[in-house]
């Protein structure tokens, strides 16, 4: 492996795993919205919540594109007031895996928060705990090996994300060039040798997410 | 102690519940058959469910009033329920499950002590291990000293022995005597059994389809 390479290794791990992380917090949120409350529009939101899921990823990038674009609706925010570009550069990565990754996170997490049986959360209510309380230690612990496993899933999305990636961000060598763009990439340029490192790599990976999360869950159980 | 229960309507699936009723001995009896609404009832007091109309009081404390638009949160109702299945968290050690409520107490402090609690219910030898490893009698037990360590003003109990076999019920019901007869707290005590109202309850309600049919004193207490 080469050092540029490895830099495409690292960056894929790295950015895939930042978009887990910033989607976590509001992932929850959502999954506790609609796993927990009824409001008006809920199946709506629910529905574009999925839709990332469903929809062929090269189009998710081509509403990507339009909307992070510097003459898009959210794009344009952050050009003009925060001068940053965010299309074909690591943010767009970024919000590629991420968009691409949500349905997993808040579909796993909603599921596991829904078998959570709501009497726990009453009866704590009655001794006393607020509703912040009541999630920290009741309904986060209870639900928590579901949210690991919904985490893992975005994870394992995110690194491999392809068709959002190539619409916003593109193939840029030490920009945006992720594991599964550079082995496209390899391929299309011959390099043989080079796409099976990086496959290699990915297996290597996957396998490792997967046996994390087997790991974590036998914990889990004691 | 004083309960107001007045106007008090919850629609149900069947039939709607409407109970009119002011209890003032220290353990009332609420009788009658599966389905008739007695869970339905707890919950209202607890405010757990919102009902259609209520105006509910313990000792002049207003707990909901929806013709004013009153409906205090539960956490802050100061009211011990323990539910049928009851509800201990399970992944928590038996100590954490009965220190949840512990620190949210009044502000003159806990109303009953740790040790004292534990005593009384025989739980010292319990408090290290997790809930999943415990008898039956052991986790009705544990229910009952948390909901009494969270310094509750009235005490809900439903179907509390309704699980347990005969013989456990036999050793259950000097504890539930001690309970009542050390902590000096008004209960609701919730049953379909003519024996736990004869051993327990000054008073009964009876209720049928979400109506009182109903009511009688306990003269004498069994010893």
């Amino acid at each position: 492996m080469t050092a540029n390479e490895w830099q495409v290794v690292g960056f894929t791990a790295w950015v895939a795993a930042l978009s887990t992380l910033v989607i976590l917090p509001p992932g929850l949120a959502v999954a506790w919205l609609l796993a927990r409350h009824d409001w008006p529009g809920k199946s709506l939101v629910e529905t574009l919540v999925t839709l990332p899921l469903v929809m062929p990823p090269v189009a998710t990038g081509l509403i990507l594109l339009k909307v992070l674009g510097r003459r898009g609706a959210l794009g344009g925010f952050f050009h003009d007031r925060l001068h940053l570009d965010i299309v074909f550069t690591w943010r767009a990565v970024l919000a590629a895996l991420g968009v691409m990754s949500f349905p997993l996170l808040v579909r796993s997490a909603q599921w596991a928060l829904e078998q959570v049986n709501p009497r726990f959360e009453q009866i704590a209510r009655t001794l006393g705990a607020g509703d912040l309380r009541v999630f920290f230690t009741i309904t986060l612990p209870l639900a928590l090996r579901g949210i690991i496993g919904g985490v893992i899933l975005a994870f394992a999305r995110a690194l491999g994300e392809f068709g959002a990636t190539i619409m916003v961000a593109g193939y840029i060598p030490g920009k945006t060039a992720t594991l599964s763009l550079s082995i496209y990439q390899s391929v299309q340029l011959g390099e043989d040798a080079t796409a099976y490192r990086f496959l290699g790599v990915s297996v290597a990976l996957a396998f490792a997410a997967v046996w994390a999360s087997g790991w974590f869950m036998r914990r889990q159980r004691r | 102690m004083n309960l107001l229960l007045q106007n008090i309507s919850l629609p149900l699936a069947d039939f709607t519940l409407e109970i009119d009723a002011q209890l003032q001995c220290q353990v009332t009896g609420i009788f009658g058959p599966s389905g008739a609404g007695k869970t339905s009832l707890l919950d209202l007091i607890a405010g757990l469910r919102q009902p259609a109309s209520a105006r509910i009081a313990l000792n002049d404390r207003v707990l909901t009033d929806t013709a004013a638009g009153v409906v205090m949160p539960p956490r802050l109702r100061e009211i011990g329920y323990v539910p049928q299945d009851l509800a201990l968290f399970p992944h928590l050690s038996v100590r954490q499950n009965l220190l949840y409520g512990h620190r949210n107490g009044r502000e003159t402090g806990p109303l009953f002590g740790f040790e004292h609690v534990t005593e009384v219910l025989q739980l010292q030898p319990l408090t290290a291990r997790g809930t999943g490893d415990l008898s039956g009698g052991e986790r009705q037990r544990v229910a009952l000293a948390r909901a009494l360590l969270s310094s509750p003003r009235l005490l809900l109990l439903d179907e509390p022995l309704a699980s347990l076999e005969a013989g456990l019920k036999a050793k259950i019901i000097p504890y539930l005597r001690r309970v009542r007869d050390e902590f000096q707290l008004p209960i609701l005590y919730v049953t379909h059994d003519e024996q736990e109202v004869l051993a327990l309850c000054d008073e009964v309600l009876e209720m049928q389809r979400g109506r009182m049919t109903g009511r009688r004193r306990i003269n004498a207490r069994n010893p």
